[in-house]
């Protein structure tokens, strides 16, 4: 079983999402260490792009900081390497195409395996463009993550059938959150792939996140965090651990 | 599968919220393009409301005076409007409210595009809304206020570099988060499939009439085709029907800013390296991580970090080229076609006009190049006042 798979054994996995290098690499060393140990299952790592067009204001911004303090890609790759062994969880990059391309994808994806990363996001690359990753991901056996959209509709079936790791269910604010919505995207998803589901519906607060999970195999915390460097800086460690922490009492 | 290649470029790099709605746009362009009501509707307009065919202008002035090469001056700048680029606008709000749609949102870099969208937008009676970075809404303060008047919002994106690029961004994100009853009017030929092919397609009119209208005047096909690239639109148009005529040479002009050897500068095929952004693969300014350059260039329309799918295309095959034009090359021509010819540029089309001047004077009298005049300079002549030391205000 993969990785990927494994951390939804343990219950609803939590799943949550850090820039890599906001506001510098030592922090997002701790961040992995101790966010391992309060609940993450799986940890999203951000590496940081100049022009991130499927994020909000608080992840535009934490990618600037961390691409203002120097952080490049190798740095990240490093970092992680050198905590790897005292992180608890499956990790996954999360980041654009373009500096997965420009790297070189097989080099990113051969990196990725040797600093014991098990899958990668790529939110501007939908299912008719994965072969520009997939042959690399297979490789080095890496999960290349599928994501469904409230507008997916029928697409669902088509991007489920073929997905790995994990659905990544996104939301948009022009659709309802709706409980009875998820369920009904999750169960059309397992309709056709026995896969779990997570889902990243802006959730911040550990009552949606307990609402949320019900539909779900796990849930996504990505800008929650994120605020929370935000405003603590280097001094974000606990709070980071005590908001993780509380997130997945409330989904277990 | 990946659709809308040019070669290895192009693509749907999109997230997955806007395929279903690009592949609708996709299957709506692809009906109506032969509906003949939606045809007759658009000619009407490009008539009508736009002014079409523009002229083909004889620069006999500016001729004589570099003495070689016969000049053209394809004027696009006398569109409605006062550019090429209410050709894609109206083909793409007509599409749009046949799709349903009742709002469009653009992006702007001069101003060009949003005052077009806008303008369309108020004619056919649709909600409008244009993201422009807040660096051009202080250069081209004088659209912003045409765009309010012509009942359009206009949100001046403050993310970035402030520029074009982030204007695509911003309305990339505003697409995503509300795709049911809006379509994004993108002005170049760039972004994902179909939009590059759309644009070309909507574009492509001004290439058909230089030649109908040269061959009327000369009875033979030109010998260069040139026009300023940004994302490329207005190249693009003026090239498509001649890239099957292999006599006729296409020359791009590109933005070098402050020159191709100082990073302030906006030339993609000169500087950019192979890369995946805005929803296409193509030729962008970037670093050795994939993060995009923050690019310059004295024109707002150009200053854009990638190039379209297609010129990528054109470039790796030789069949058109692309040229480096500096900012300071760029003002001399806006001033030396104002003085010749008494044709205001816009600074972009000024682009390509100081390339003609490069090399007229090195061709044959008998040979012929036509320039693409994308807009009128009128919104440029505070900037241009400026850049020469002269503190007017608009």
């Amino acid at each position: 079983m993969s990785d990927i798979k494994k951390a939804f054994e343990n219950g609803k996995a939590l799943i949550p999402f850090v820039t890599a290098g906001d506001p510098d690499l030592a922090v997002t060393q701790k961040l992995l260490i101790e966010m391992s140990k309060c609940g993450a299952d799986i940890i999203e790592i951000g590496i940081p792009f100049s022009d991130p067009i499927a994020e909000g204001v608080a992840i535009q911004e934490a990618d600037l900081r961390s691409l203002a303090a120097g952080t490049t890609t190798d740095k990240i790759f490093n970092a992680v390497k050198e905590v790897r062994s005292d992180i608890k969880c499956a990790l996954a990059i999360m980041t654009y195409m373009n500096p997965i391309f420009v790297y070189g994808t097989d080099k990113f994806m051969s990196k990725c395996s040797e600093c014991g990363i098990s899958a990668v996001i790529v939110p501007d690359t939908p299912f008719e463009e994965k072969s520009e990753l997939s042959v690399a991901c297979d490789k080095y056996g890496i999960e290349l993550i599928s994501m469904i959209s409230p507008t997916s509709n029928d697409r669902i079936k088509m991007i489920s059938k073929e997905a790995q790791g994990f659905v990544y269910c996104i939301s948009s604010t022009e659709a309802s959150a709706k409980a009875v919505d998820i369920g009904k995207t999750v169960s059309l998803v397992k309709s056709v792939n026995d896969i779990p589901c997570a889902i990243d519906f802006d959730i911040s607060t550990a009552q949606q996140a307990k609402e949320m999970a019900q539909s779900a195999d796990g849930i996504i915390v990505s800008s929650a965090i994120v605020k929370i460097v935000a405003k603590y800086g280097k001094d974000c460690i606990a709070p980071v651990c005590d908001y993780v922490k509380s997130m997945k009492e409330a989904i277990s | 599968m990946s659709k809308g290649k040019f070669g290895i470029h192009g693509g749907q790099f999109v997230p997955e919220t806007l395929m279903n709605t690009i592949n609708e746009f996709e299957e709506a362009y692809n009906h109506y393009k032969n509906d003949p009501e939606f045809v007759s509707e658009l000619d009407t307009l490009m008539r009508e409301y736009a002014g079409r065919p523009s002229r083909l202008y004889y620069a006999e002035k500016m001729t004589k005076d570099l003495g070689g090469a016969k000049i053209y001056l394809k004027r696009e700048d006398l569109n409605h409007t006062g550019s090429h680029k209410l050709n894609n606008c109206l083909g793409q709000c007509l599409l749009a409210k046949k799709m349903g749609k009742t709002r469009v949102i653009a992006e702007t870099g001069a101003g060009q595009h949003g005052v077009a969208t806008a303008t369309v937008a108020a004619l056919l009676g649709l909600e409008c809304e244009i993201f422009m970075g807040k660096e051009d809404t202080i250069r081209q303060a004088l659209n912003v206020y045409r765009m309010k008047l012509l009942g359009a919002k206009v949100n001046a994106v403050e993310t970035g570099t402030m520029t074009l690029k982030d204007a695509v961004n911003e309305a990339m994100r505003e697409w995503t988060n509300r795709v049911s009853d809006t379509h994004y009017v993108l002005g170049s030929v760039m972004g994902p499939h179909p939009f590059p092919t759309v644009v070309r397609d909507f574009q492509s009119v001004i290439g058909k009439e230089i030649k109908a209208q040269l061959m009327e005047k000369e009875g033979k096909l030109p010998d260069v085709v040139m026009a300023c690239v940004g994302g490329g639109s207005n190249a693009m148009g003026a090239f498509y029907e001649f890239i099957k005529d292999e006599s006729v040479a296409l020359i791009g002009c590109e933005a070098a800013g402050l020159g191709v050897d100082n990073p302030k500068n906006a030339a993609t095929i000169a500087n950019g390296t192979l890369g995946i952004f805005h929803g296409m693969k193509s030729y962008f300014c970037q670093n050795e991580y994939g993060q995009i350059a923050p690019v310059y260039s004295i024109s707002a329309g150009l200053d854009y970090p990638g190039i379209g799918p297609e010129h990528a295309n054109l470039s790796d095959t030789g069949r058109a080229t692309y040229v480096p034009v500096t900012d300071e090359e760029a003002v001399s021509a806006f001033e030396y076609l104002s003085k010749t010819e008494g044709i205001i540029p816009a600074i972009e089309s000024s682009h390509a006009v100081a390339h003609c001047i490069k090399i007229a004077p090195t061709m044959d009298k008998d040979k012929i190049i036509v320039v693409n005049l994308s807009g009128r300079g009128d919104k440029d002549v505070a900037a241009i006042a400026r850049y020469r030391g002269e503190d007017i205000y608009e």
